[in-house]
C-alpha cells in the first residue's frame, strides 16, 4: 500500500490552493452577496489549467490523472464552493461525456475551447418531472430527415447560462427500446440554435456565484452529426457521467470540510472566553477532533475510489459511498465550524456561515444522499 | 541571454504562524509549510521575461537539502528551463559568506550573462547578491525595480530608493543584481508546467564537485552565528488592538481623536 501522491499532485495541490487564496478569496464573499458569475474568474481559472485536466493533450487537455483533477476540486472548495461548482461541473459534465463518448469530430470541434477554460458546457439531464427518477423525462427528439427536432425543457443545469456558454449536451426520448422502456440519446445543442433558450435562475441560497439554468427547446433542429456518439447511448452514457460526477461532489464536500475546519480551528486558537482560548475547552477541542479525524476518513475513501477508476477497476460503489460521505461530512464540520465561532460564524464577514449554506447542494446534485444510499444498498445486496 | 536565479525554500509566511523555538536558537520549525521565498520567485519571473524578450535559458538554484528539489521544480514549472541542487552535508550551517563562496562556485561551471538573487530571504540579512558579486568581482545593483536590456553589454535598470523615490542606472553586463518584489507580477504556476517538470531529473551537486573545501563553508567557515533568537517583550507604548473590523476601526478612531491625530 502506498499513500503518498506523487510530486505532481503535491504540487498540483500547493499551486491551486495558492491560486485559489489569491484569487478566489478576496472575490468570494462579495460575488456569493451579489449572485453574480464572474467570467473574469472563469478564465483565470482556465488559465491555470483547471479545465480539461483528464483530457488528453491531442485536444488541448491538460493529460493529468483523474486524481489530480480532484484533488484541484478539493483545493478550490477549500475556498469557495461555487467556483468549484463551476470547476466540477465544467469538468465532469461539460468536458466528460463530450471527451468520453463524443465523435473525433465533436471532441475537434468543442473541446479545445473548452479546455482553454474560455468556453463553457452544460449537462442536461434534469427535468422538473424527472429529478432522481429519469425515467419521468418528457424532453423528446424526432428525427426528420437528416435532422432531429428537440422539444421540452431542463432544470437546475450548471454553467448553461453564461456569457461564455459555447452549448449543451441534452438527453431526449428518441423511441422505444425492444423492452418497451423509452429509448434515450444525448445531443449537442449550440447556444444560440433557434428555439433554444437557456435562462439563468437566481435565489439560490448556495453556489451563489455558480451559474444555474432552466433550458427551453421549442422545435430546436440538430443535424444526425450533433447526436453524442450513438442513438441509443443516452442512458448508458448518464450513468458513467454521474459516476464520474459523484468523485468531483466529493471532492467538493471535502474541500469545504477541509476549509470550514481550517477556520474553525485558526478561530478556536485566537478567541479567548472566560480567560482562555476556547479551543483548549473539551467542548471545543473534541469538536475540533472530530472534524480533523472525519476529515482523513473522507481523504481516504474518495481517494481510494480516484484509484480504483486510475486503474480502471470498479469503482461505482465506492464513488458513491464518497460522494455520500464526503457531503455529509462537510455538512457536520460546516455546522461545528459556525458553533465554535458563536455569534460571528452567523455573520457573513466570517465565511463560515457561506460554506454552511454551500454544503446543502451537496446532499442534493447529482443524485441525493437517499439515491447514495439507495445505490450502495444495492451493490450490497439488499 | 544565460541567466543564473538563486532561489531559496522558506516558511510560508502566509501559512504559517511563526513562533521561536524552545531553545533560542531558531524558530519553531515542526509542522511548517515552506514556499520559494518571495523576492526569488520575482526574479525567477524577471528571468523568464528577459528570455522571452531577448532569448536565452534560466536557471534556478539552490542550496540546500533533498526538501529544496521542490521549489526548484515549481520555478521549472513557472518556466525556468533548468534547475540545480546544491546539497552536501557540509553546506549545512553556512552564513551568508558560505552561501555566497557556493553560489560562485557553480555560478563559474557555466558561462551566465546575468545572475539575479532575491533582494533578501527568510533571515533578512541581504547578504548574498551583494558578496556573490563581490567574490566574483561583478557590477552589482541591489534591491532593483526594473530592468530593460539594451544591448548585450548592457542593461539599464531602476532601483528604489528612500523614501519611495527611484533611481535608474546603466550596468555593464555580466552582473549581479538583487530584485524588488513588485518588480512584476510573477505568473501562476499552471497544471501543464506541473506535468511538463514533474519526472525531470535534477543535477544534483556536492562540496566535492564544486572544488569547495568543507572547511570554507558550512558551519566550519561560518563568521556570523546565531546566538539568540526571541520576541521583543511589548513596550509601554504599544497597544493591540482586538475585536472585529468595526471594533477595531472605532477603537483606532477613538484613540486617533484623543491622541489630536483626528480632529
Ligand atoms: C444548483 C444545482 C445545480 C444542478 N446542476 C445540474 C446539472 O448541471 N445538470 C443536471 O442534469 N442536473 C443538475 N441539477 C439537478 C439535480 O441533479 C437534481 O436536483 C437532483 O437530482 C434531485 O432531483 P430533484 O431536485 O428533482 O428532487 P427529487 O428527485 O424530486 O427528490 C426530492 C426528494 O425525494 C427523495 N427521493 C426521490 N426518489 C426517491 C427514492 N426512490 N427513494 C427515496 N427517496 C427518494 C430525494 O432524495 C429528495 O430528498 C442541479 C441542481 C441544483 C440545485
Ligand atoms: C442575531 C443575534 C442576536 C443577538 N441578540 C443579542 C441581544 O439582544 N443581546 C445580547 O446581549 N446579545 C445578543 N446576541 C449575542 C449572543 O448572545 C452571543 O452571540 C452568544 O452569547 C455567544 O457569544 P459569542 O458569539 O461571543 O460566542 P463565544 O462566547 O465566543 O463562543 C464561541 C464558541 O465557544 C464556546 N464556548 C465559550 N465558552 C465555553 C466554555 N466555557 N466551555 C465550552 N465552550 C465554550 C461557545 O459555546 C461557542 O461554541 C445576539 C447574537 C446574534 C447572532
Amino acid at each position: 500500500m502506498d499513500f503518498d501522491l506523487t510530486n505532481e499532485q503535491e504540487m498540483i495541490r500547493r499551486e491551486v490552493r495558492k491560486f485559489a487564496e489569491k484569487e478566489i478569496a478576496p472575490l468570494a464573499l462579495e460575488l456569493d452577496e451579489k449572485e453574480e458569475f464572474s467570467p473574469e474568474l472563469t478564465r483565470k481559472m482556465g488559465e491555470i489549467g483547471l479545465f480539461g485536466m483528464f483530457v488528453s493533450e491531442q485536444y488541448e487537455g491538460q493529460g493529468m490523472d483523474y486524481l489530480s483533477y480532484i484533488i484541484a476540486v478539493e483545493e478550490i472548495a477549500r475556498v469557495d464552493g461555487s467556483q468549484a461548482a463551476t470547476i466540477a461541473a465544467g469538468n465532469s459534465l461539460g468536458i466528460g461525456p463530450l471527451y468520453y463518448f463524443g465523435t473525433e469530430a465533436q471532441k475537434k470541434r468543442y473541446l479545445p475551447k473548452l479546455c482553454r477554460g474560455e468556453a463553457l458546457w452544460g449537462f442536461g439531464l434534469t427535468e422538473p418531472t424527472a429529478g432522481s427518477d429519469a425515467g419521468g423525462s418528457k424532453t423528446t427528439a424526432v428525427k426528420d430527415g437528416n435532422d432531429w427536432v428537440i422539444n421540452g425543457s431542463k432544470i437546475f443545469i450548471t454553467n448553461a447560462a453564461t456569457e461564455m456558454t459555447l452549448g449543451v449536451t441534452v438527453q431526449a426520448i428518441t423511441g422505444k427500446r425492444p423492452n418497451g422502456k423509452p429509448e434515450y440519446t444525448c445531443f449537442i445543442v449550440e447556444s444560440g440554435t433557434p428555439g433554444f433558450k437557456a435562462v439563468p435562475m437566481h435565489q439560490k441560497m448556495m453556489w451563489r456565484s455558480s451559474n444555474t439554468a432552466e433550458l427551453y427547446f421549442d422545435d430546436v433542429r440538430v443535424p444526425q452529426e450533433n447526436v453524442l456518439g450513438n442513438q441509443g447511448d443516452g442512458f448508458h452514457q448518464m450513468l458513467k457521467t454521474l459516476d464520474g460526477g459523484r468523485l468531483s461532489i466529493g471532492a467538493m464536500g471535502l474541500g469545504g470540510a477541509q476549509g470550514a475546519y481550517e477556520l474553525a480551528l485558526k478561530y478556536a486558537k485566537k478567541r479567548e472566553q472566560f480567560g482562555q482560548p476556547i479551543s483548549k475547552f473539551q467542548a471545543i477541542a473534541f469538536k475540533l477532533a472530530d472534524c480533523a479525524m472525519e476529515i482523513e476518513c473522507g481523504r481516504n475513501l474518495l481517494y481510494k475510489a480516484c484509484w480504483l477508476r486510475n486503474e480502471k477497476r470498479p469503482f461505482e460503489k465506492e464513488a458513491a459511498m464518497a460522494k455520500l460521505y464526503c457531503s455529509e461530512l462537510m455538512g457536520r464540520v460546516a455546522n461545528h465550524a459556525v458553533q465554535i465561532h458563536g455569534g460571528y460564524g452567523l455573520m457573513k464577514e466570517y465565511n463560515v456561515e457561506r460554506f454552511y449554506r454551500d454544503q446543502k447542494l451537496l446532499d442534493i446534485g447529482e443524485g441525493t444522499s437517499e439515491v447514495q444510499r439507495l445505490v450502495i444498498s444495492r451493490y450490497i445486496g439488499c | 541571454m544565460e541567466i543564473l536565479v538563486c532561489v531559496k525554500r522558506v516558511p510560508d509566511t502566509s501559512e504559517n504562524e511563526i513562533s521561536v523555538a524552545g531553545d533560542g536558537k531558531d524558530i519553531q520549525r515542526d509542522d511548517l509549510v515552506y514556499s520559494v521565498n518571495e523576492w526569488d520567485n520575482y526574479a525567477v519571473e524577471e528571468a523568464i521575461q528577459i528570455v522571452d524578450r531577448a532569448g536565452g535559458n534560466v536557471t534556478v538554484v539552490t542550496v540546500g537539502g533533498d526538501d529544496s528539489e521542490e521549489i526548484l521544480r515549481r520555478e521549472m514549472a513557472m518556466g525556468a528551463n533548468n534547475g540545480i541542487l546544491l546539497k552536501d552535508d557540509a553546506f549545512e550551517g553556512s552564513d551568508g559568506k558560505g552561501i555566497a563562496t557556493i553560489l560562485k562556485a557553480v555560478a563559474q561551471k557555466s558561462k551566465y550573462d546575468l545572475i539575479l538573487t532575491g533582494a533578501q530571504a527568510d533571515a533578512g540579512a541581504a547578504q548574498v547578491g551583494g558578496m556573490l558579486a563581490a567574490m566574483m568581482d561583478l557590477p552589482y545593483a541591489s534591491l532593483v525595480n526594473k530592468i530593460e536590456i539594451i544591448d548585450d553589454k548592457k542593461l539599464k535598470i531602476g532601483r528604489e530608493i528612500e523614501g519611495g523615490n527611484q533611481e535608474m542606472n546603466e550596468i555593464n553586463l555580466p552582473c549581479v543584481l538583487s530584485i524588488q518584489t513588485g518588480i512584476n507580477e510573477p505568473r501562476y504556476v499552471g497544471i501543464r508546467g506541473i506535468r511538463k517538470v514533474a519526472s525531470v531529473e535534477i543535477p544534483t551537486y556536492g562540496a566535492g564537485d564544486l572544488g569547495l573545501a568543507a572547511s570554507a563553508v558550512g558551519v566550519a567557515g561560518a563568521k556570523v552565528k546565531k546566538i539568540d533568537y526571541f520576541v521583543p517583550v511589548l513596550g509601554d507604548g504599544a497597544e493591540m488592538l482586538e475585536g472585529s473590523n468595526e471594533e477595531i476601526i472605532a477603537k483606532l478612531i477613538e484613540l486617533l481623536k484623543a491622541k489630536g491625530g483626528l480632529k
